[in-house]
């Protein structure tokens, strides 16, 4: 089968590379090995260094609305982080106090989301804290399985009966005048979150939970079906075991699903993330790219690879595919002439400040740009 | 470097993301039924110290496995929940099961009789009568048996089909077999088009995917060890082995593998669903005429096991190439039949409600037909829709110039 470009990872660089093409009228397949990390998606990208006015077009034609303020995110334990780019239902503040009293609401069984934490984090903010759980005999079905009493299984239940939450709040509101609810809510109704911020008389903010992330699944099924939509192809589950190259150019791809038949185009693009999508992948003695055999560069000495205080930035995370300037991957020092690397593979990022979303949206819009001639 | 990273046991690739149970068709509307990642890699850790961890609502996974398309970390979470069910569950199935499982036994019996048996079985009283005794759903429709069989109508044509240049063998199953010999006559047609004669196999039985999912392990090994054996022969003429069914060309290729043991590395790679094979020829310059009158709104579904095995692209591609097919994909998502699931009364209720978005979605596209390379698919998708519902194929074959155009 044969495409203009093919994409191998299905995340968010993925998703924006692919759409950027189709939308051009490129022929593009993504190949995914399975679901991907906007599954752990904050519902937050960190600044955008150029006008994210593009960014927010490409996202509000598949149906996810962005907004731009730079500030700080509420983080899942109390504390805060910059950010400047949100989903709709994801808030941005100016500063740290966003409330004066904040009644805090979750759900009897739940156990993904951190009620005390974010009390604790918000009162060291000047901000006085009430928890409060709600038990909705709709919500009974789930408390039968209490391992499964998760994210989007609430999320599923919600999209039906969001009035009932939205009544037994109003009943728990006395004077505060904000209302933080965890963030499951709009997984298919994505007019949900803002049906309940208008049903509830005080500022209502959704603050993340445990995986899935139902702000990031979501997401994922509105990019995947704009991709589709635009007439791209997205092998999802299929895995890339091996490439025929030749001459510094890639030719062909071999996938488990399609075994002898080989996947061909005149552009690839390695949007295969870090160690979790195994982009990357290591061993006692190395870090290296598994589809290609990618320069990695990584201390010999494995002991420098890591810092034994486990929430210390980790070097390893920093690891990642060498490229040219122009996001050509290298091999062997040489740098092929139709295979771009993106996103997290790449490396250099710090996760824990957002930066990922923002590298691979950034980096997937450059490549794009050049295989389109723009650049 | 594999031995590095990989574990011994596959499900000790799980890193407990939970994305697998985002994707879980079931998880959705029964409570019951503890999710992929609890039923799969979870649970194993603890079977594995103890049998007496292995819990009887796994039966409620219906071995979509939509979980293993979902899964990063490539753990095969609904082969551990079957083969914990295979190694774990000794009850004895039920007569029920027993009779749903078996479709070319009660394909070769009922076929002699077939207006007898139609009649009988589509009679409002013979449903209410198997839903009361046998737990069967009266919702259901049992699909109809054709009087001829599809391998009597292809043996008689057998010199007919040796006589094209190229040849390849066709494991028609059941469905093919007993209830709708005319998809494998669309087959032919559309093969015989494109310069392809069709063999039958020397005999081949029921993938027997129905036997594994209602515990019937042994007869299912035995039928798929035949199954290979006579795939062999096939594959070893140089033949490919074409399938109209995603099922049961899944169940050849990687159930036997996975959940019996049996090895069938010899043949695996010439197994293949139909539409692949053609979309392979004409991608080599074979070329297909089309008629010019075709109009078609088509929105296609992809059934789970052609989910799992990636190959929806090749039904969705040839659609595509049809002339005056107007395409629809539709959203990948469960019809909740999952072969003899939905049958079981116990069930029925979980069934549609799995299917509900596929058929809102279908109502929404209102296609002229919903394409599907799946016959459990069809049943379920007809019943609930009212949409009608052809393989792909059968859309082909309907589209192609004949001789009196």
């Amino acid at each position: 089968m044969r495409f203009d470009t093919v994409i191998i990872g299905g995340g968010l660089a993925g998703l924006v590379s692919g759409i950027s093409l189709q939308k051009e009228g490129r022929n593009c397949a993504i190949i995914s090995t399975g679901q991907n990390a906007l599954h752990f998606f904050s519902g937050s990208f960190e600044s955008m260094e150029e006008a994210p006015a593009r960014v927010i077009e490409l996202f509000d034609q598949a149906g996810v609305r962005l907004h731009y303020r730079e500030g700080v995110r509420l983080m899942p334990m109390g504390t805060f982080r910059p950010a400047a780019l949100s989903l709709e239902d994801t808030d941005l503040f100016p500063e740290h106090k966003f409330a004066r009293k904040v009644l805090i609401v979750n759900f009897l069984g739940y156990h993904d989301f951190f009620s005390s934490f974010l009390a604790e984090g918000l009162e060291k903010q000047g901000m006085q804290c009430r928890i409060r759980l709600l038990n909705l005999p709709e919500m009974e079905q789930l408390e039968q399985s209490p391992s499964e009493m998760r994210s989007v299984q609430i999320a599923r239940t919600m999209d039906r009966v969001w009035e009932k939450l939205v009544q037994e709040v109003r009943v728990l509101l006395k004077d505060e005048d904000c209302v933080i609810l965890p963030q499951v809510f709009g997984l298919r109704d994505t007019s949900v979150p803002s049906k309940i911020r208008q049903g509830i008389p005080a500022r209502v903010v959704f603050a993340g939970t445990l995986p899935p992330s139902v702000p990031g699944v979501r997401t994922q099924m509105l990019l995947k079906r704009r991709f589709e939509l635009l007439g791209g192809t997205y092998l999802m589950g299929d895995e890339v075991i091996d490439a025929h190259v030749h001459d510094g150019l890639v030719h062909s791809l071999v996938t488990r699903n399609f075994d002898s038949h080989y996947i061909e185009a005149e552009n690839f693009i390695l949007a295969s993330g870090s160690y979790f999508s195994k982009g990357l992948r290591s061993n006692p003695t190395s870090v290296f790219e598994p589809v290609f055999g990618l320069d990695v560069e990584f201390p010999t000495d494995r002991n420098l690879w890591y810092n034994p205080l486990f929430a210390e930035d980790q070097p390893y995370m920093h690891y990642g595919v060498k490229t040219d300037e122009n996001l050509h991957a290298v091999k062997d020092g040489v740098a092929f002439k139709n295979l771009f690397a993106i996103g997290s593979v790449l490396g250099g990022t710090r996760p824990e400040f957002g930066s990922a979303a923002g590298l691979a949206i950034r980096s997937a819009l450059n490549v794009a740009d050049q295989i389109l001639g723009k650049q | 470097m594999q031995e590095f990273t990989e574990s011994r046991h596959n499900f000790e690739e799980c890193m407990k993301c939970t994305v697998c149970t985002a994707y879980c068709p079931v998880l959705q509307v029964n409570p019951l039924y503890p999710g992929p990642k609890q039923a799969g890699p979870d649970g194993e850790r603890l079977r594995l110290k103890d049998p007496y961890f292995f819990n009887y609502a796994l039966k409620y996974c219906m071995n979509c496995k939509r979980c293993e398309v979902a899964c990063p970390s490539g753990v095969r979470v609904a082969d551990l929940i079957q083969s914990a069910r295979i190694k774990y569950d000794k009850s004895a199935p039920k007569l029920r099961d027993r009779i749903l499982a078996s479709t070319d036994f009660m394909g070769r019996l009922a076929r002699p009789f077939a207006p007898i048996v139609n009649g009988v079985t589509s009679l409002g009283v013979t449903k209410t009568v198997l839903d009361a005794t046998m737990k069967i759903d009266h919702h259901r429709s049992f699909p109809k048996y054709s009087a001829r069989s599809f391998e009597r109508w292809l043996g008689r044509r057998a010199k007919e089909q040796a006589a094209f240049p190229e040849q390849v063998a066709y494991f028609h199953g059941c469905y093919v077999n007993y209830n709708y010999p005319q998809l494998g006559k669309d087959l032919v047609k559309v093969l015989n088009a494109l310069g392809v004669g069709v063999q039958l196999l020397d005999k081949e039985k029921c993938c027997g995917i129905a036997m594994i999912t209602n515990g019937m392990t042994g007869l299912a090994t035995r039928h798929a060890q035949h199954n290979v054996e006579v795939l062999g022969k096939a594959v070893d003429n140089g033949l490919k082995v074409v399938t109209t069914s995603s099922t049961c060309v899944f169940t050849l290729r990687d159930e036997y593998p996975h959940l019996l043991g049996v090895d069938n590395s010899a043949v695996r790679e010439s197994l293949l669903i139909a539409t692949r094979f053609i979309f392979e020829k004409l991608e080599k310059g074979a070329q297909l005429h089309f008629r010019d009158d075709f109009h078609m709104k088509v929105a296609y579904h992809t059934p789970c096991h052609m989910e799992r095995m990636g190959w929806g692209v090749f039904s969705e591609k040839l659609l595509r190439m049809i002339p005056g097919v107007e395409f629809t994909l539709l959203d990948s998502a469960c019809c909740g039949i999952a072969g003899t699931y939905g049958f079981k009364k116990e069930n029925y209720q979980a069934s549609q409600e799995i299917g509900q978005a596929l058929f809102d979605q279908i109502a929404r596209v209102a296609p002229d037909v919903v394409a599907c390379d799946c016959e459990t698919c069809k049943w379920q998708i007809e019943m609930s829709t009212g949409f009608k519902v052809m393989n792909p194929v059968s859309i082909l074959a309907e589209a192609l110039k004949t001789d009196e155009d």
